[in-house]
């Protein structure tokens, strides 16, 4: 599952804001319709897609709309999703062509203003955890392939599941204050002096791909603090990691193969496997990206200015522990030390990982110089022990179970401890606490 | 004949004296009933059907010579691990004044009449039963044996049999210098009448029995060449693997194989009832194409279901259900002084045998084939002939090595649903289950919720003890004939019932508590006994505690009339090091006793517990009385892999259901004790004349009770449920603000393995 | 079409890429002796050598093999160390039902080769990844140790065969060893 955007919390601020600025907002937000403007170069979808729906299919998955309209298992954009905040339980929606219960009866209009203001059907403000701040910047043309792609598809009777919100978050009306501040309506415009594939990929990735809403740190209304543009934030005990250009913090260090080979598979080499959220956004979205798309992301977040972003994963490409190891042993030192995190890694991890961080049977389970391992607070590595990992792609399944159920707290801190010191040469702080708090997140 | 009457088969299963006889629990009942009294003596028994060639001389189901002097033996029981073909081959062998080298063993085909158990009138391998009933049957068989091939030796020299000695399977006549080999006067000794009357050997003149002997099954088993039934490969053959619904009591609805069509490799599906097969031209593509099903599910009537909902009921049913009475000495009521009780839950238990469970299946319009490990070979070919309607005789079981049993290869149910998938096609298909359908579709070792009380008189020894059980009934699924008279299962109160102490007033009691319809209770390694004496053992350790006594001491005094529990104590004590010197903080030892199965053990358990609640075990210390030995080799390994499957369970395993289905999957969340969590275990085996014990099961029953009263020692905190809830360990709640990064039992394992 | 080589010996094999090694191995080539036992490189069963290292062929995907070595449990006896370990494998009798046995001989083998005189904690380093549902850890590690000092260290099991010359028998010495398969095809 897609992580729930933790937007909410702003609504309860809000609500306790001034009556007159209220008054003021509801004024102003008015009800988003617009016509459109003309459809930039770097928008659209590749051009040796003439069949509109192929069209609409592939700005679809580039959006990654699947990922948050779908059950596992269940009948693709039927909604019905559960997205878990502090502030309570939303539901996707059915964003099929279903009359009675998915937008089979939206026109047009109703589909853009829904994008590009946050506003349903019936006037009413959607909540933030549908990114439609990233969204507002599509064009409209791409908004309305997508729309005919998803009106190809069977419609799907799936009443909408009701949220469970308490108060104030259950109150929809409040959202339109959080719009006025936040909220910056405006289509993507190119950028003059950049190249063809930068503007294309600055298209992706803040208007498709919505990346920023993962990988952007947020203020304390939890709208993102475009200051910080993706030095990385954690949502859910997950880690979305810098993607700025930082070398030491960020992606710098990569390679244009790596980078490209990571967004198109999953994987690349040195560099780790997408794992929870990143990897079904490489699953559901970018693994279905032409080379040139991928090209044109790689273009784009190359030139992301660098930043060191808060409690950065400081990237250690030389551990020494690790590098005393051979592939079936660690050093005599280190061995003699002992300690339970070693002794469960000898046992459940140690055959995939290998004690020199290489993996063995699949490259994916290769540790070394990987962000999970050198981000001390442990998050992605954490929830990786916990809940293990798949990534399905062209490429084949990569997985790795889930030690949660048997491993206890005390357990899991102790090996996430050894991982990081092992083959991160940081500093372990995990503690059992620590970790019973992300079991429950 | 000179076998022991309580052994003798024939008296059929409702006869009270020879159930009283064998005094054994329900598994060993079960098969009484299930297999009726067959007569299965070698002198009545004919040879079984033989492959390829007569034999020379096949003077009993078990034996065969060739003219060449090979020697077959054919195995009753089957072998899964636990020693049994090296067992019966030794004590055949011994009687026949073999090398153990120059026989070759031979899996038993599938046919009750030749190879029932006497002891449990059924072909069928459990209970611990085996070396206990062979020592009679097999040593019977091959004293027979030799007794003829002697005679026949001895009529053609014309000297007197007594005057001929055997050698390695060669005869000679000392005095004429003359000799043969079994195979010259095999043909000759066919002809012979079976003798009435065979002497078996005196045991001061074994030469094998004893002897810590190589197993006759390893060697293949080291070098990759001995097939398990997982390997077999029939020519023309499909591959094939299953998903059944997964909540309880669940129903197939509709599959697509759309997507499985992509797969290469992909053969076709067959669907029963309840689940679906692909079928690959190998397992992989079959797994792949399995995983590429859309299959719908009607989830049945107990989607719902939780095993919080199980142990609500189980409460309920130990205080309102309707007690059976399973043994009554004395009256425990009124009986006055210090009142103990306690309250111990089990959880379910999967089997998670090595192995994944499989079966080669050709069904033929005039016949069937099957190749499988089963530790049940003629109930496979009842099975077989009700799925396909085909007549017994038609159907041949070739039976296989077994990746461990551990009682799951008791159940045919993998067998029966293989041969529902391969009388849907005309090729021989071999049915493979992932380890995830294992674990989701196993026989599960059902949960308990036993209440225990005692009475203490002033010197602390219970005057009074009541015992009340409350689970499901493995024997009431398996063998509904063989419930008591009054609905009593035999098996959930083995272990509990009778006491090895000295208790004047007791009373235990069972109380039936059903399984949901679809969640099949199954026989576990251990079986009854492993559930009681994990609660008695624990509970003595309590009242042990409640007197003030050390509990070595304590259970010493209540064994002054059972000398063989008290002599195994001692033991086990002595070697321990009991009471000597003192322990580091959180290190404790734990003990138990118990007499399962027919034999007397002793266990003693070193743990040391980290402030966050980490075990380690440091050290373990067996004393095992076991009757006459018959490979002591075997006794010692059964003993350590029996305590390694017993704290495997209750350091990590439970099954949980959540919405009617099990939420384990694979060795990742049923998680296995590993090498580096083993300490090393000493055995120390009782020299004895006594008639042999079972021992395959043992260590298992005495792994849970030893460990949790060594926790116990460690850290007061008193565990009446497993898997052991390790956060109930913890040294207070600032162990949990630490980061964690002690090592681990560094200093024991340095201690322990230099103790090895 | 793909080239492998199986201890010692070139093998092509017609399969999907991404099959792992472990059914190419059983269900392909018709090398049994390794072992399927969880699917998920947690059990070991699977393990095999890839040009002398441990790996869990359950999960190596065929394609990622390349010219690398092969060795199986079939072939591990043709090296010193690999017949070395077997021999104390059967000496101390470490075998009970045998089904994980392959892969911990391997996983044994392995670390002899490249660590002779292992310690304690270098064999649990090594062996941890091997379950043995039987719990025969005990004397694995006596084995390892015997394998690795060519000492005996434990009691060892007597051979079956009693020092007597003559036997009459069919095949002396090597009955033993084999129960008769004729039924598996
Ligand atoms: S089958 Fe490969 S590790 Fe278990
Ligand atoms: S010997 Fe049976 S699993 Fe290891």
């Amino acid at each position: 599952m897609k992580p729930a955007r933790i937007l909410l919390a702003a609504l309860g601020v809000v609500v306790a804001g001034a009556v007159a600025f209220s008054a003021y907002a509801l004024l102003t937000v008015g009800d988003g319709r617009e016509t459109g403007a003309p459809q930039p170069a770097a928008a659209g979808a590749p051009a040796n897609l003439t069949d509109p729906v192929a069209r609409g299919e592939y700005l679809a998955r580039a959006a990654d709309c699947i990922a948050c309209h779908t059950v596992p298992g269940g009948q693709a954009f039927a909604g019905g999703v559960a997205f878990k905040t502090p502030f309570g339980t939303l539901y996707s929606t059915n964003i099929t062509a279903d009359k009675a219960t998915g937008i089979g009866d939206w026109s047009d209009e109703d589909f853009v203003r829904a994008l590009h203001a946050g506003v349903r059907k019936d006037g009413k403000p959607l909540y933030p955890a549908f990114p439609y701040t990233s969204y507002t910047a599509l064009s409209r043309d791409d908004i309305l392939a997508i729309k005919a792609y998803l009106f190809s598809l069977p419609p799907a009777h799936a009443p909408a599941r009701a949220n469970a919100l308490g108060f104030p978050y259950n109150q929809r009306w409040a959202l339109s204050f959080w719009n006025v501040l936040f909220l910056k309506k405006a289509r993507f415009e190119p950028v003059e002096g950049k190249s063809a594939a930068w503007n294309r990929g600055a298209y992706l990735a803040t208007a498709l791909g919505h990346c920023e809403e993962c990988h952007t740190p947020r203020n304390a209304l939890f709208a993102v603090k475009r200051s910080q543009a993706l030095s990385g934030e954690v949502l859910q005990g997950w880690k979305a990691y810098n993607i700025t250009a930082d070398k030491t913090y960020g992606i710098g260090g990569w390679t244009d193969r790596q980078l490209a080979d990571y967004l198109s598979t999953g994987h690349a080499a040195g560099r780790g496997t997408a794992s929870g959220p990143m990897g079904e956004v490489v699953q559901n979205s970018l693994q279905y990206l032409t080379p040139e798309d991928i090209g044109a992301l790689v273009a784009y977040l190359r030139a992301v200015e660098p930043r060191q972003g808060a409690a950065g994963s400081e990237l250690n490409e030389q551990p020494p522990l690790a590098l005393a190891s051979t592939a079936d042993a660690p050093g005599a030192e280190e061995l003699a030390r002992g300690g339970l995190g070693q002794h469960l890694f000898q046992g459940a991890c140690a055959g995939c990982h290998l004690w020199n961080g290489q993996g063995r049977q699949s490259a994916e389970a290769a540790l070394l110089g990987t962000q999970a391992v050198n981000d001390p607070a442990a998050y992605n590595l954490t929830q990786v022990i916990l809940h293990g990992t798949t990534l399905q792609t062209a490429h084949g399944q990569t997985s790795m179970p889930s030690f949660g159920r048997a491993y206890t707290d005390t357990e899991v801190a102790a090996l996430g401890n050894f991982v990081l010191t092992h083959f991160g040469g940081k500093q372990a702080g995990l503690t059992a606490e620590e970790v019973a708090k992300r079991r429950a997140q | 004949m000179n076998t022991r009457p309580d052994l003798l088969p024939g008296e059929g299963p409702d006869n009270p004296s020879r159930r009283q006889a064998l005094k054994t629990g329900g598994l060993v009942v079960a098969f009484l009933w299930l297999g009726g009294g067959a007569k299965v003596l070698g002198r009545a028994g004919q040879p079984g059907r033989i492959e390829a060639g007569d034999p020379a001389f096949a003077p009993n189901a078990y034996i065969r010579v060739g003219a060449g002097g090979a020697v077959h033996l054919v195995m009753p029981s089957i072998e899964m691990g636990q020693g049994a073909y090296t067992g019966q081959a030794t004590l055949l062998a011994e009687e026949m004044d073999l090398g153990l080298d120059q026989i070759v063993v031979e899996h038993a085909p599938a046919n009750r009449r030749l190879y029932a158990n006497p002891l449990v009138g059924e072909q069928a391998t459990g209970g611990s039963t085996t070396i206990r009933y062979c020592w009679t049957t097999l040593r019977q068989a091959g004293a027979a044996a030799r007794s003829l091939l002697v005679a026949a030796a001895a009529a053609r020299w014309k000297v007197e049999p007594a005057q001929c000695t055997v050698t390695r399977g060669v005869i000679r006549h000392e005095a004429s210098g003359r000799s043969a080999g079994y195979g010259e006067v095999a043909a000759a000794a066919a002809r012979l009448p079976v003798p009435e009357r065979v002497v078996e050997k005196d045991p001061g003149a074994f030469a094998l029995i004893g002897k810590p002997l190589r197993r006759v099954d390893t060697a293949g088993k080291v070098d990759g060449s001995l097939p398990f039934g997982i390997d077999i490969r029939v020519p023309g053959m499909k591959v094939a693997t299953v998903r059944a619904c997964p909540t309880i009591g669940g129903k197939l609805l509709a599959v697509d194989d759309a997507r499985a069509r992509q797969v290469p490799g992909f053969v076709a599906i067959v669907k029963i009832d309840n689940a679906v097969a692909a079928i690959g031209e190998h397992f992989w593509a079959a797994k792949q194409a399995l995983a590429a099903l859309d299959i719908r599910w009607d989830h049945g009537p107990h989607a719902s279901f939780s095993t919080e909902q199980l142990f609500k009921e189980l409460a309920d049913a130990s205080r309102n259900g309707t007690p059976i009475l399973a043994r009554e000495v004395g009256n425990v009521d009124g009986v006055k002084g210090k009142a103990v009780e306690a309250t111990y839950e089990l959880p379910l238990l999967a089997h998670t045998t090595m192995e994944p469970l499989n079966t080669v299946v050709h069904v033929r319009p005039d016949g069937c084939e099957i190749w499988t490990g089963t530790q049940v070979p003629a109930r496979a070919v009842d099975v077989a002939a009700k799925v396909t309607g085909l007549k017994p005789e038609t159907i041949v079981v070739h039976n296989q090595y077994m990746g461990g049993g551990f009682g799951r290869r008791l159940f045919e149910d993998s067998i029966e649903q293989a041969v529902a998938f391969a009388r849907q096609v005309d090729y021989p298909l071999k049915v493979v289950w992932t380890r995830e359908e294992d674990l989701a579709q196993d026989r599960y070792r059902p949960a308990y919720h036993d209440r225990i009380a005692a009475t203490l008189d002033a010197e602390g020894r219970p005057v009074a003890w009541r015992d009340r059980i409350t689970s499901a009934s493995v024997l009431a699924k398996f063998a509904p004939g063989a419930m008591g008279k009054n609905g009593l299962d035999s098996d959930a109160v083995e272990g509990a019932a009778e006491l090895p102490y000295e208790v004047p007033n007791l009373k235990v009691e069972w109380v039936r508590h059903d399984l949901p319809e679809g969640l099949h209770p199954g026989w576990w390694r251990g079986v009854g006994p492993a559930h009681n004496v994990f609660v008695v053992e624990g509970f003595v350790d309590e009242l042990a505690h409640a007197a003030g006594k050390d509990p070595v001491a304590y259970r010493r005094d209540l064994l002054q009339k059972n000398p063989r529990a008290l002599g195994v104590l001692d033991l086990a004590a002595s070697k321990a090091g009991w009471g000597a010197g003192t322990l580091p903080p959180r290190v404790g030892r734990g003990v138990a006793l118990a007499t399962p199965f027919g034999s007397y053990l002793c266990v003693i358990v070193e743990v040391e517990v980290s402030p966050q609640g980490g075990i380690a075990l440091r050290r373990a210390v067996a004393a095992v009385d076991c009757g006459v030995v018959v490979n002591p080799n075997t006794v010692e390994a059964q003993i350590q892999g029996g305590l390694i499957f017993g704290w495997t369970a209750a350091l990590y395993n439970g099954i949980t259901i959540r919405n009617g289905a099990v939420e384990q999957s694979n060795f990742n969340d049923y998680r296995m004790m590993r090498i580096n969590e083993t300490p090393p275990i000493e055995v120390h085996i009782v020299d004895s004349k006594e008639v042999p014990g079972g021992i395959g099961e043992t260590g298992t029953v005495m792994a849970f009770p030893s460990l949790i009263n060594a926790l116990f020692a460690a850290t007061g905190v008193r565990l009446r449920k497993y898997p052991i809830d390790r956060s109930a360990l913890v040294q207070g709640a600032d162990a949990l603000k630490a980061v964690v990064t002690e090592a681990f039992d560094e200093a024991a394992t340095a201690v322990a393995k230099g103790a090895a | 079409m793909l080239i492998l080589n199986i201890n010692g010996e070139r093998k092509s094999v017609d399969v999907p890429d991404d099959m792992p090694l472990l059914w190419v191995l059983r269900d392909v080539i018709g090398l049994t002796g390794t072992k399927f036992g969880c699917g998920i490189a947690q059990c070991g069963a699977c393990t095999v050598h890839l040009d002398g290292l441990a790996v869990r062929s359950c999960v190596l995907p065929v394609s990622a093999v390349g010219d690398k070595a092969i060795t199986t449990i079939e072939g591990v006896g043709a090296s010193e160390v690999g017949r070395k370990v077997q021999q104390a494998w059967l000496a101390i009798e470490v075998v009970q039902c045998g089904y994980c046995q392959s892969g911990q001989i391997m996983s044994a083998t392995a670390l002899l080769a490249g660590t002779p005189a292992p310690s304690d904690a270098q064999i649990d380093a090594a062996m941890s990844g091997n379950i043995c549902r039987c719990g025969t850890y005990v004397r694995i590690r006596e084995a390892i140790k015997q394998a690795a000092t060519g000492r005996k260290l434990v009691p060892q099991t007597i051979p079956n065969e009693a020092a007597a010359a003559s036997s009459g028998t069919d095949a002396p010495g090597q009955a033993f060893l084999s129960v008769r398969q004729e039924d598996a095809a």
